[in-house]
């Protein structure tokens, strides 16, 4: 399956889910049994969850001195402080912080569908399953899910900032989480595509600009943000608000932008952030 | 190229922070000492371009060196490799150079003196290693390899390719490529699923094969 039409059809006329056809697919390319593949990404999830819980009680610094203690301030205030959109919401700040700042760190993470977005899809995943008691069962389903949704696109479109900007990354692991949520709240195969399609959307555009080269400014704070934005999309495509162009469509204008962006917003830092004046000046501090 | 599949999108565990500078360059390091089949005693690396600029915030240096020292790309050890007892016995250096000839990304490495191989990390934590000595090269881990040196003279290929369809292994890739002075050839081949090690020494015995190694693919 290449496209997310053949896929939607394979579902609608075999009456699967995404995650029973991608299972499905996966095991006979692999030549291996369905259960090996849940069992991949049963050790993903094991990694995604020790990753949060190394990133929830870390204070350290990346090797830049840039960013590390962010999760940790997030954390402090919330004990005193309760967020304006309740512990959920904290949650899913902690988790998306906590993962990219062992990034950052090199701590161990799983890069999904990259290093620099790893935060994303875990910090959507596991916050919406610990709120709703889902199973090891329904997690791995969901993961499952996020995952054909991000192959599926990387048929068309390289999941790299240096190809694609960072819409192709964080943008990306967006669009995954969306669809994992959305398969955790039991949403529909079409509801799914979605709120993927609706997630991406909203991303188009985004350049990769990192300060100094470095995977950690703007991306570490970048991933809280796409991990809601994520959620968000989940919710509209729970309610039945659809995405005007389908999914596969969205994923032709993500790779025509990034055919279009310039090569000095791809992951080369020679504009953007990377060299405004304070960017600059961080760069001199680093590597001098 | 290899399609990507559900489970790159969902993997490598790694360690951080960089496909490209960090999972990438422990690969590069493991590939080169599955090449060189030992661990060396001595290694001078040398990082050019993006990897000399931006290495030292990504701990490209530590991922070559850990992957020299055999560790894969989600171990925790990397981080504090310079540090480790498994780095204790083996003398390591690093330089720096721009050559703009070169893929952003590449690192030389030299083996006690008497291997030398150049790698490429090509983005997502995909590498490939292009020269080995003076042979230009392509190996990518994605595959079970076979290297082959030999006597660039008629007939070397098919002997090889002989000997491998007897012991009933399937060629998916094969490359060859002459040095400069035209006397020696290499040979890459990608064999579809694993092979005997013993067949290197049945090649081997090839007149005039001067080197053979089996690499593995990588597991991560
Ligand atoms: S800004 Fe670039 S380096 Fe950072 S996460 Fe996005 S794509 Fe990766």
């Amino acid at each position: 399956m290449d496209t997310f039409e053949q896929l939607y059809k394979e579902c609608l006329t075999k009456n699967k889910t995404i995650y029973q056809a991608a299972q499905e697919n996966m095991a006979i390319e692999a030549d291996i049994s369905v259960d090996k593949v849940r069992s991949f990404a049963l050790k993903s999830l094991f990694e995604m969850k020790e990753a949060i819980r190394s990133g929830l009680i870390s204070k350290e610094l990346s090797m830049s001195g840039m960013c590390g203690q962010d999760c940790y301030k997030v954390q402090q205030y919330y004990k005193k402080q309760n967020s304006m959109f309740g512990k959920l919401f904290e949650k899913i700040i902690e988790y998306a912080l906590a993962t990219s700042e062992e990034n950052i760190r090199m701590g161990r993470i799983v890069a999904c569908p990259t290093a620099g977005s790893c935060g994303i899809v875990p910090a959507a995943l596991i916050a919406i399953s610990e709120e709703y008691n889902c199973s090891e069962f329904e997690q791995i389903n969901a993961l499952i899910t996020a995952g054909e949704i991000g192959r599926i696109i990387s048929l068309k479109v390289a999941l790299a900032g240096a190809v694609a900007g960072c819409q192709a990354e964080c943008g990306v692991a967006s669009a995954m989480a969306a669809a994992a949520v959305c398969q955790l709240r039991n949403g529909r195969v079409s509801q799914i595509l979605n709120a993927s399609a609706l997630a991406l959307k909203n991303v188009l555009g985004l350049t990769c600009d990192p300060v100094a080269g470095l995977v950690e400014v703007p991306c570490v704070k970048r991933n809280p943000f796409l991990a809601v934005h994520a959620i968000t999309a989940a919710e509209l495509a729970l309610c039945d608000v659809e995405s005007k162009i389908p999914l596969d469509e969205v994923v032709d204008a993500m790779g025509q932008t990034g055919a279009l962006m310039s090569p000095m917003l791809k992951e080369s830092s020679q504009a953007g952030l990377a060299v405004t004046k304070t960017g600059l000046k961080v760069q001199k501090q680093v590597f001098d | 190229m290899k399609k990507t599949t559900l489970f790159d999108i969902i993997s490598p565990v790694m360690i951080g922070p960089s496909s490209s500078h960090t999972a990438g360059a422990v690969r590069l390091g493991l590939l080169a000492k599955h090449i060189y089949k030992n661990t060396p005693k001595k290694v001078k690396f040398t990082l050019y371009n993006s990897y000399a600029h931006t290495g030292k915030g990504h701990g490209t240096e530590k991922g070559l060196l850990a992957g020299v020292l055999g560790l894969d790309v989600d171990d925790r050890r990397i981080k504090d490799i310079f540090n480790s007892d498994i780095a204790k016995n083996i003398d390591y250096t690093f330089s720096y150079a721009d050559n703009f000839k070169k893929h952003p990304n590449t690192v030389d490495m030299v083996f006690d003196d008497s291997m030398f191989v150049s790698g490429e990390s090509v983005g997502a934590g995909e590498v490939a290693i292009r020269k080995i000595n003076d042979f230009n090269v392509k190996l990518t881990g994605r595959y079970n390899n076979l290297i082959l040196v030999y006597k660039d003279k008629p007939g070397m290929i098919s002997q090889v390719t002989n000997l491998l369809q007897k012991e009933g292994i399937n060629i998916a890739f094969l490359n060859c490529d002459r040095n400069a002075k035209g006397q020696e050839a290499s040979m890459i081949i990608e064999i579809d699923g694993k092979m005997n090690t013993s067949i290197e020494d049945e090649i081997l015995k090839i007149p005039d094969v001067y080197f053979v190694t089996y690499v593995e693919k990588l597991e991560n």
